[in-house]
């Protein structure tokens, strides 16, 4: 068991330091100089390269790279390009927002999708097919469409749910439960885009694993002995069906990020996406970089600890 | 639009479940409006003519000129049908395209490490693992970004991102099929690696990847639209369904049209490519 764990944080540790090489490497290739970007045009070739030797720009790519790694490693991610401000400042400010997102989501998807697909799994045919339905079109919805799709009804029309970042602008000033409240109006949008996503993948794959669980010879053995459907479908096939499920939940964890990306950007919710996607926009290298790492590092944990779930749930991996 | 299923053994016709019925209904009608989008408009998709009395009109209405709009016009007077129909030929190539490539770069990677299951197998395989377990839309925005976006490059990134788990499902099937005895025969016999490739091991994984090709074009699709939505894809005045609901979110308020429109297609399409790809992979799994 240890000696797994330590294997599988070392390969984690691996594919965060690929993904920093890779996005690096990505970086420099690409046409373009950052350098030129902060002189502008107007600059004298002087100018320009007095800039790109205080950057670092001018030593060779392996040297850049080690030196940023040294860096990163101890904490200094740089400072931003486009804002001037420390990176690790940014970074700091931003992950809470879409770690509180994604997580959340994370679980209100599975306890919905799992619910869903169990109660698929017991429903007549009619009802299956309507609930089938649902689910494929929830998991054909794009985020950003459904997110739109929401702010309309919601925002728009109902006028009951703000559609735009995590606090009003009066937060503030709001007395703490008052604060609360406001937070908690800011995140249901989100959350429920991010959510509702993520459901119709959850339950197509509870309702397979049951149906497949629901033919194994040990729940004909539980109905010889006179046991109920209902107290079968509960105890024992859903804990069979759990265990592929836990291990979705390891790989679900990136495309939730992807998701949060698209939904961030839409209601311009102040996470790691966001910060990405205006910092991809505006070529702000460090930014990037540092975006990129933390978003990886979130992917890897999530991955690992979807694996140490599944030991608490399947003895036999333990 | 689909291949047929490899040989199977009852051969009873894919066309007998309702879900391929369907999904192929909404990819056909899709292709045919992508194909023959000149003849289905009243109007221009990028031109605009008297902006401020063809704006902002809502679905089924006449415009002064007397020009008929299915689906109302945006904010700079243009006709919505118009720009679906033709956002469908960008929709649907650079779903096909991407899928293709990247349907073309897995089975190569899945097959090759299947065979020479030495360090190039491992070699291959964990690049694999790698690509799989960084986020995907992440390497999108930072392979968009830094290039001038363009359809082509469109491509190239979602082929780049999309080729891995194709690899993993072809790499499964081609070591399980690497230990049955006909491969042995065949090895037995002679036949060198280039040639089991080529005679056995391909035409035993085209369910597989046919499968995986129907669910990745889905993603496919609904990534480019997302790379339009952020502006990183497809540049207006161009329609991509992605850009059309990017531009329909400021005029959310007084023209709901301009977003929900395409993003209905979009669903309907990538309902189509799951089902078409449920249905494949429950044949390929016989419960």
């Amino acid at each position: 068991m240890w000696r797994r764990l330590l294997l599988r944080l070392a390969a984690g540790l691996g594919v965060v330091v690929g993904a920093t090489t890779l996005t690096f490497l990505l970086l420099h290739l690409a046409p373009g100089d950052p350098a030129l970007h902060l002189v502008g045009p107007a600059a004298s070739p002087e100018q320009l390269a007095a800039r790109r030797t205080a950057l670092g720009l001018d030593r060779p790519l392996p040297l850049q790279y080690a030196a940023w790694l040294r860096r990163a490693a101890t904490g200094d991610w740089g400072e931003s390009v486009a804002t001037g401000r420390p990176v690790a400042g940014m970074l700091g400010q931003a992950w809470p927002a879409t770690a509180l997102l994604v997580g959340l989501s994370l679980a209100l998807t599975y306890l919905l999708g799992v619910s869903l697909g169990v109660v698929q799994s017991a429903a007549g045919r009619r009802a299956d097919t309507a609930l089938s339905a649902l689910s494929v079109a929830l998991y054909a919805m794009p985020g950003y469409w459904l997110a739109l799709m929401l702010i309309l009804v919601f925002t728009y029309q109902l006028r009951v749910l703000p559609a735009f970042g995590a606090a009003g602008l009066d937060a503030d000033f709001l007395a703490p439960g008052a604060r609360l409240m406001d937070r908690l109006r800011h995140l249901v949008l989100p959350l429920a885009t991010l959510t509702l996503i993520g459901v119709g993948g959850i339950a197509r794959y509870v309702r397979g694993a049951m149906r497949h669980a629901a033919g194994a010879p040990f729940v004909l053995a539980l109905r010889a002995r006179g046991i109920g459907e209902a107290r079968i479908r509960a105890l024992h096939l859903l804990r069979n069906a759990l265990v592929p499920v836990v291990t979705l939940l390891g790989l679900s964890l990136p495309a939730l990020f992807s998701g949060a990306v698209f939904v961030e950007a839409v209601f311009a919710w102040p996470g790691v996406g966001r910060l990405m996607v205006e910092a991809v926009s505006a070529r702000d290298y460090p930014v990037v970089m540092a975006a990129t790492t933390v978003s990886a590092a979130l992917v890897v944990l999530g991955n690992l600890a979807a694996d140490l779930l599944l030991a608490a749930v399947d003895p036999r991996v333990r | 639009m689909t291949a047929p299923p490899a040989r199977t053994r009852e051969r009873d016709p894919l066309l007998s479940d309702g879900r391929v019925r369907l999904a192929l209904a909404i990819l056909g009608s899709a292709g045919l409006a992508a194909l023959f989008a000149p003849l289905l408009v009243t109007a221009h998709p990028h031109a605009t003519g008297d902006v401020t009395a063809t704006r902002f009109l809502p679905p089924f209405a006449t415009d002064p000129a007397q020009v008929f709009h299915p689906l109302g016009t945006d904010r700079l007077g243009r006709d919505v049908w118009a720009r679906l129909v033709y956002g469908a030929r960008v929709s649907l190539a650079t779903g096909l395209l991407a899928t293709g490539l990247a349907v073309l770069w897995g089975t190569l990677v899945g097959t090759a490490a299947g065979v020479w299951q030495g360090w190039l197998g491992i070699g291959l395989m964990a690049l694999t693992d790698f690509f799989l377990a960084l986020p995907r839309v992440v390497l999108l925005l930072v392979l968009a970004a830094l290039w001038k976006p363009s359809g082509t490059l469109v491509i190239v990134v979602l082929a780049l991102t999309g080729w891995m788990s194709v690899a993993r499902l072809v790499y499964g099937e081609t070591r399980s099929l690497m230990a049955r005895d006909f491969i042995a025969t065949a090895r037995a016999l002679g036949a060198g690696r280039p040639r089991l490739v080529r005679r056995h091991v391909l035409p035993n994984v085209l369910t597989p990847v046919v499968t995986a090709a129907a669910l990745g074009l889905g993603h496919a699709i609904m990534l480019e639209a997302g790379l339009s939505f952020l502006g990183l894809g497809v540049q207006p005045p161009a329609p991509s369904w992605g850009n059309m609901i990017a531009s329909g979110r400021d005029t959310l308020v007084n023209a709901p049209w301009v977003a929900i429109a395409p993003g209905l297609a979009l669903v309907l399409v990538v309902v189509a490519a799951s089902l078409l790809g449920d249905a494949l992979a429950d044949r390929l799994t016989p419960s």
